[in-house]
């Protein structure tokens, strides 16, 4: 096991709980080359402007040479099924679909869309919480993974009766991403295309349903696409809308749990946000530098030669920007290995950079924001049982598997 | 004597005032405070409020999204300044280091930083300026008072000028349902900053819109009633067009009028300063104590042959302001120069414009991503083989890397190929300026460094 190169040391599981020491490694040179294959570039810097290089593509069809350092590739599959996502296609076709969607979310056409979730999203949370009990929990499994997905079934417009079977779905789906090791594969991607079957059936009945009597939740209005970029086929929007619950929930999972995992060990910081909830702005802004849920983006591809700082890399070759590792970057962050939620310079790459960036930013935020203040006030003395806790084999998607934490109670 | 002792004490105690209280004076004033000036800090404005920002009067607020009172500039930190406002300065004591005021009054410095800006260029005969329902759009109770205009409900509005400005305040009122004539004397909207190429592109988003655009014509006068109000307006091809509202946006003049006559290199075209945002005086020879910022300034810049650029541009406001103060307050092997690079944004007719480098300089222009007639799309200009601006239509995430070849003044045409090639017209062609004054080329320089405290220039070799 000594052999490992640095990519693979990266994405091995056994340094899941800590790769920032490998990510210095990898700011040692400004482009990372082994034999695996990938480049990899970790300097905020290089990272920064390659997001925003029109001669690098996120398209799958552009790769010549495969990527043999792991696993790399996994975090954003909707198993071959559906069409690609916007996440993995290039402009023009990127830009119409992004477009379409961001209609009813984002500004400029739906200004309030996500804060008009705001009370929503409080009672969410407070339910959970108010339905914690006893003297040890897994914040993972009562807290951090029920909540986005709750969300996105409000966004979506997702009838209360159905959002249990939904969550179901959601999920074996999310286990795919996530395979336990040991585990019997081909049983579990034989759920996962059930339910990925079973999932599309009933988005497919109920985007029916929806341009038949439009409501004013983001499904009907993705079916609908009354815009000037036009309407999205059927499977668009089902690729849009499986986009959405996959990267919209695990992102969230995990910056919820790195949060609360961070605060209890900075009990300061944690004693701060109690007395302060206004502290969350910021604390989540440091939290998604200090570690951030999507560690690297591993599906660019050059679609030309291109030079990065004095070497070449290949049209074709797999390259890696290693977001992470850019916000740990000494060369831009005084003192980066501090968790500093007073932070005033703190543009980050944590929800990426340029037009892929993070579609789900702001609710990603509110969301966090709300659910570390809430927790912050009223879990009675939370202790960790376990430090570091049990991680999730995604290196991609890095978070705690479980977080379990001992408490004395919830306030009420 | 011991020129370190007077910086700590000018730092310490010394009288800091800057003229022109809006976005440049109030992030200058802020940059003092945050890198530890603690002496008296006084900000002279001659607005009656305090400082709000500008960029949202001709389109929020004139769609009636925003009101003009609520566009007060965020504030960053406390201040504890001596705020004079509503009081202009009406003259420069270079010698005595003093500010006259218009109230008699006279404010001692011991460096002073001008941030005074430009104001709205008037129509140029005063007594049709004078008409009611005729407006320039500078300041807040401008953008207030023709609001309330159009929210009235006017037949007609006319624009004169179709510069960014004036295109933003057509749009806003096509998106009231207003009708509006927009009268141009280039030979098509943005002609002038972003060339004809662009100019056709912008041409079409007004009639798409429903504008009734009349290009290659002047306004020669505007008509008014018995009761003073404007009615109509003449045109230079002859016709006349009945208007209710009439909207002067022929570009800015700038505030140096109250220097005159104090020695400082002040004019007309601004008040030209070195790279470290210090005034020069007449003479061209530089000051210690007077600096400048903002709209007002005029500075070289390397990347674009040493020329004396004047940006009307937010960014470069603040960018400035902050070089400027920080270099009030340091040693000489400390200071910084504004080496920014220009940059604007706009958004006009649902569509969202960026640029960068300085568009107006280049000769040619090629598309590199999207389309035109789409109106999502990057197009680069080329200025003697290189790369020196950029503009975007709904593009503006691409615009960092496009910043950056400008300033590793990176070879036009660019060589390489893009993801989303450009749907129509690829290749160079003339950039089509109205007047191509194509300033001498220099050496070639290339800006680097990505902080303010590391940015350099050097020279390289031209390219073969
Ligand atoms: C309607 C409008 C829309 C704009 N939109 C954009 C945009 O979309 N993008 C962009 O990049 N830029 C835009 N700008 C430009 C941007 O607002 C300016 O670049 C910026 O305001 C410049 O700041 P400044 O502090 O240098 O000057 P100003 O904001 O002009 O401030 C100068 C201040 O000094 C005061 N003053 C003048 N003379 C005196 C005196 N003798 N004594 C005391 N005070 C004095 C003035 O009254 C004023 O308050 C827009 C400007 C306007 C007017």
């Amino acid at each position: 096991m000594t052999d490992l190169s640095l990519l693979q040391q990266i994405t091995d599981y056994s340094n899941r709980h800590d790769p920032y020491p490998l990510y210095a490694r990898l700011r040692e040179k400004p482009v990372h080359h082994d034999a695996t294959g990938p480049y990899a570039v970790g300097g905020y810097h290089l990272v920064r402007a390659l997001l925003h290089d029109p001669r690098i593509s996120s398209e799958r069809r552009y790769r010549t040479v495969p990527d043999t350092a792991v696993s790399g590739e996994q975090g954003d599959d909707t198993g071959g099924v559906l069409p690609p996502n916007f996440l993995r296609l290039d402009p023009p076709e990127h830009d119409r679909l992004r477009a379409i969607t961001n209609r009813p979310f984002g500004p400029p056409h739906s200004p309030h869309r996500v804060d008009g979730m705001r009370g929503e999203l409080k009672t969410i949370v407070t339910d959970l919480v108010d339905a914690l009990d006893g003297d040890e929990i897994d914040l993972v499994e009562r807290f951090s993974y029920p909540f986005p997905v709750t969300v996105i079934c409000r966004l979506l417009g997702i009838p209360r009766e159905d959002e249990s079977r939904f969550h179901g779905w959601a999920d074996t789906l999310v286990a795919t991403l996530d395979p336990l090791p040991g585990q019997d594969a081909t049983e579990r991607d034989r759920s996962a295309q059930q339910a990925r079957i079973e999932l599309g059936l009933y988005l497919n009945g109920l985007i029916e349903e929806r341009r038949k009597t439009p409501g004013d939740d983001m499904l009907s209005q993705l079916a609908v696409g009354d815009g000037p970029e036009g309407r999205m086929s059927s499977m668009e929007v089902l690729s849009t809308a499986a986009l959405l619950l996959i990267a919209g929930h695990e992102t969230t999972v995990n910056l919820i749990t790195n949060g609360m995992l961070t605060l209890l060990r900075h009990p300061e910081v944690l004693e701060r946000l109690r007395a302060d909830e206004r502290l969350a702005v910021p604390l989540v802004e440091e939290l998604l530098r200090y570690e951030p849920p999507v560690q690297m983006i591993p599906s660019r591809t050059p679609i030309t030669d291109i030079e990065v700082a004095g070497t070449t890399i290949p049209k074709g070759a797999p390259l890696w920007l290693v977001v992470a590792a850019g916000n740990r970057d000494p060369k831009r962050f005084a003192d980066p290995d501090r968790f500093d939620p007073d932070r005033v310079d703190i543009q980050h790459l944590g929800l990426g950079s340029g037009i892929h960036s993070c579609f789900g930013a702001p609710l990603a935020r509110l969301e966090a924001q709300l659910a570390l203040a809430e927790l912050a006030r009223r879990l009675e003395r939370p202790r960790l049982v376990e430090d570091p806790p049990p991680y999730r084999t995604n290196a991609v998607l890095r978070g705690p598997r479980q977080l379990r934490l001992a408490i004395d109670g919830v306030r009420r | 004597m011991n020129g370190d002792g007077w910086l700590e004490q000018l730092r310490r105690e010394g009288r800091i005032v800057i003229v022109g209280a809006s976005l440049a004076g109030l992030r200058a004033a802020e940059t003092l405070r945050d890198e530890g000036f603690t002496g008296s800090l006084t900000l002279i404005g001659d607005e009656p409020c305090g400082p709000y920002d500008r960029p949202p009067l001709s389109k929020q607020v004139l769609l009636g999204m925003a009101s003009a009172e609520h566009t007060a500039l965020p504030r960053r930190r406390e201040l504890d300044a001596h705020w004079r406002l509503g009081s202009a300065a009406t003259g420069l004591d270079m010698a005595a280091r003093r500010v006259k005021l218009a109230d008699g009054d006279e404010v001692e410095y011991d460096r002073l930083l001008i941030t005074t800006g430009v104001r709205a260029r008037p129509w140029p005969h005063p007594a049709e300026a004078a008409l009611d329902g005729v407006f320039v759009l500078r300041g807040r109770d401008d953008s207030a008072a023709l609001e309330r205009r159009l929210a009235a409900g006017p037949r007609r509005v006319l624009v004169i000028g179709a510069g960014f400005t004036g295109s933003e305040i057509a749009s806003a009122c096509r998106e009231r349902g207003l009708a509006v004539t927009v009268a141009e004397r280039g030979s098509a909207p943005l002609v002038g900053a972003l060339g004809g190429v662009i100019g056709e592109v912008a041409t079409q988003m007004h009639l798409d819109a429903g504008v009734d655009l009349r290009c290659s014509v002047t306004v020669t006068a505007l008509q008014g009633d018995a009761a003073g109000r404007v009615r109509s307006v003449a045109l230079s091809d002859g016709s006349t067009v009945d208007a209710d509202v009439v909207v002067v946006s022929l570009g800015a003049i700038r505030n140096t009028d109250w220097l005159a006559g104090s020695g400082l290199g002040a004019g007309p075209r601004g008040i030209a300063c070195d790279a470290g945002c210090r005034a020069f005086d007449v003479r061209g020879i530089v000051t210690d104590d007077v600096f400048v910022a903002g709209d007002v300034a005029r500075a070289p810049h390397p990347l674009f042959g040493y020329q004396f650029l004047s940006l009307e541009h937010w960014g470069n406001a603040v960018e400035q302001a902050q070089i400027a103060a920080h270099n009030m307050i340091s040693a000489a092997h400390d200071r910084r120069p504004h080496l920014w690079v220009p940059a604007f944004w706009s958004s006009q007719f649902g569509v969202n414009i960026k640029s960068v480098g300085v568009p107006s300089m280049g000769e040619e222009i090629m598309v590199t991503q999207g389309s035109l007639t789409g109106r999502r799309f990057t197009a680069v200009y080329g200025h003697q083989g290189r790369v020196i601006g950029a503009v975007t239509f709904d593009h503006g995430r691409w615009l960092p890397f496009y910043e950056d070849l400008i300033q590793r003044t990176a070879p036009f045409p660019p060589p390489f190929p893009t993801m989303d090639p450009p749907k129509e017209g690829a290749g160079p062609r003339p950039a089509g300026f109205p007047d191509p004054s194509v300033p001498t080329h220099g050496p070639t320089v290339t800006v680097s460094g990505y902080s303010p405290a590391d940015r350099t220039v050097a020279f390289t070799p031209g390219r073969a």
